[in-house]
């Protein structure tokens, strides 16, 4: 398998900044993560021979970390944080706001496999709670209404 | 982006170029950027540690060590490279304050791993955020690239014959890589499994070199310190607790936010008064004064100073300066069950009595909300938090226990009125999904 040309760049640069070769794993994970969509049998292999690793050591790395996944999830992932100082503002609610409106449970996509939904831990938004990520992006001092325009807009992008 | 806030009581230090465009190398140099490495290279590797010693400033990642003594239990002569580590994993429930660093003053982290990194002689220094920090690691990418350009960091840095190296990593997910020997094994490219100490870090630690690691703020600091003086940054506190603190209020406030406040400011006139109190007709019922693993105090507790020996008196702990202002519509059940998941979820599984203890306590309480609670149960919850007490290799069984152990000592009534299936007496708010 080949890497993209960013890719590329990326571990090449990373890998002569590190003492041992495994130690770019959990960033370089995430971003073919990002790219790929998911980290499929192909590209763990791949990193796996990269680092001098097995197969099986970089599966057991990419099961520790919650961002680290092995199947896609909608193109847009709707992270909810429901702990504590979200749930003082209304979390709760939140969180149900988006299950309702797109029609899906926890960890699950929409069948368009445009949408995922999540509830997760702090995300560091805590004086802007509550508090979502879209993919990478912030979403701070949520409305039902504000869920509303964020996934309104996002369809209606689709559309076009 | 977060946004801003401001009080006629904060006093900025690290906050001090918050919105000032600092970001850009050339603004930061006229804020007085990167004098503060100068002056630390040509006062020396000791004159720094004893400044930093003087200066009284304490670990702003939670535990509150001493900074400048840290520095000095890394050994001088060191066959294996030395290193120094900022930990920006910040993932303690109530605290986004590195966050802010990152986003307003990046230039400024840099130079606290350089002055950290001159004062034990190590020749690298890394810089890792949290995965979800994606936008502040592009901005801190940019701000490492800046200074490369312009010779500050690299080779022979300001003439002085040294080179230091910088760079940032990303994390992934996980709440337990914010402990130190977790940070460094998910650095090494590892699950984030504590390591046992000892050896500290300061001795073995990234790929077996002594590591100093330090919180974001905390590195923020130096550069202050370095320029203003040991003295004058002590003198902002109280005794043994240097400086001020990036205190992030959060809750049902008037005006929740992050604010930099003296040391030992008063806690009750940081809620009433920073943050002008309870908002949608509120009111307090308690509040957790560190992030989400410190224990909880009542309203009649909170007249207290803002600093580690002053909260420990008050049998809390300042932790991480997330202030977390509960109101009198939480149910204290459904509080102590969020906080338990957290932990329950964030347990990396290695010792037992964390991972079955939080395991037990989600279970018990999840029932116990939901009206099926026997009146055993709320002895049994503080049982299995006591005993996880002191028996695990990371203090993340102390974190979920802590908690728990004083909910149910403060607020056994609120645990009480859910008994014979009484559905909860405090909200109504939607059922938890389990994690
Ligand atoms: C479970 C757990 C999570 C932690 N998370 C963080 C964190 O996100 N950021 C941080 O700076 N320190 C965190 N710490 C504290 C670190 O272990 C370490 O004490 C700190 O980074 C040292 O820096 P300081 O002396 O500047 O505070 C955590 C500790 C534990 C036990
Ligand atoms: S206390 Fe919990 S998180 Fe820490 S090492 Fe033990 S099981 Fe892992
Ligand atoms: S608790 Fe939701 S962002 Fe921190």
């Amino acid at each position: 398998m080949k890497f993209s040309d960013q890719l590329e760049q990326r571990f090449s640069t990373m890998v002569t900044h590190y003492p041992t070769k495994r130690s770019v794993l959990v960033p370089m994970l995430l971003y073919i993560q990002d790219e790929v969509g998911a980290l499929t049998d192909e590209t763990i292999h791949e990193i796996a021979q990269r680092t001098d690793l097995s197969d099986l050591e970089v599966r057991n790395v990419i099961s520790y970390y919650s961002m680290l996944r092995t199947r896609p999830v909608g193109k847009y992932n709707l992270q909810v944080c429901t702990n504590v100082s979200c749930l003082l503002r209304g979390a709760d609610d939140i969180f149900e706001h988006c299950k309702k409106k797109l029609g899906i449970g926890n960890k699950e996509s929409t069948p368009d496999g445009l949408f995922h939904v999540e509830e997760v831990e702090c995300i560091g938004a805590c004086c802007w709670a509550p508090a979502l990520m879209m993919n990478y992006e912030f979403h701070e001092n949520l409305t039902p209404a504000k869920i509303d325009e964020l996934i309104d807009g996002l369809k209606k992008k689709e559309e076009q | 982006m977060a946004y801003l806030v401001s009080h006629p009581d904060e006093v900025k230090v690290v906050s001090k170029h918050f919105g000032m465009g600092a970001t850009n190398l050339d603004r930061y140099l006229e804020l007085d950027g990167y004098k503060a490495v100068q002056k630390a290279i040509s006062m020396g590797a000791d004159a720094i540690i004893n400044e930093v010693k003087a200066s009284n400033l304490r670990g702003r990642g939670g535990a509150g060590f001493p900074t400048g003594l840290k520095w000095s239990f890394v050994p001088k002569q060191s066959a294996k490279p030395k290193y120094v580590l900022c930990n920006g994993d910040e993932s303690e429930p109530g605290t986004c304050k590195d966050r802010l660093i990152f986003e307003h003053d990046p230039h400024a982290v840099i130079e606290g791993v350089m002055i950290a990194a001159l004062a034990v002689g190590a020749k690298s220094g890394y810089i890792y955020l949290r995965g979800e920090y994606r936008y502040l690691l592009e901005i801190m990418e940019k701000a490492v690239a800046d200074a490369y350009a312009r010779g500050f960091i690299g080779k022979n840095i300001f003439g002085s014959g040294i080179d230091l190296d910088i760079f940032t990593h990303s994390g992934a997910g996980a709440y337990e890589v914010g402990e130190e020997s977790a940070l460094m094994e998910s650095l090494e490219g590892k699950r984030g499994v504590p390591r046992i100490r000892p050896p500290f870090p300061a001795v073995v630690g990234l790929w077996g070199g002594p590591t100093v690691i330090n919180n974001a703020e905390t590195l923020a600091s130096v550069p202050h310190i370095i320029l203003g003086g040991g003295e004058w940054f002590a003198n902002l506190g109280t005794p043994r607790n240097g400086g001020t603190r990036l205190f992030c209020l959060s809750g049902e406030l008037e005006k929740p936010g992050v604010y930099e406040l003296p040391m030992g400011y008063n806690l009750k006139k940081m809620i009433y008064d920073v943050s002008g109190g309870m908002t949608k007709g509120r009111n307090l019922k308690g509040v957790v004064p560190g992030g989400s693993s410190v224990q909880i105090l009542t309203p009649d507790e909170i007249d207290v100073a803002m600093d580690f020996d002053s909260m420990m008196k008050a049998g809390s702990m300042l932790g991480s300066g997330g202030v977390i202002v509960l109101d009198d519509q939480m149910c204290i059940v459904r509080f102590a069950l969020r906080v338990t998941k957290f932990y329950q979820h964030e347990s990396c599984g290695w010792c037992i009595p964390c991972r079955e203890g939080t395991d037990w306590m989600k279970k018990t309480l999840t029932r116990f909300h939901s009206g099926g609670g026997v009146a055993k149960d709320i002895d049994n919850l503080k049982y299995l938090a006591e005993n996880m007490l002191g028996r695990t290799f990371c203090p993340l069984g102390d974190a979920a226990a802590m908690p728990i152990i004083s909910y149910v000592q403060k607020f056994r009534k609120e645990f009480e009125d859910h008994l014979d299936g009484r559905p909860c007496p405090y909200e109504k708010a939607a059922e938890p999904a389990l994690v």
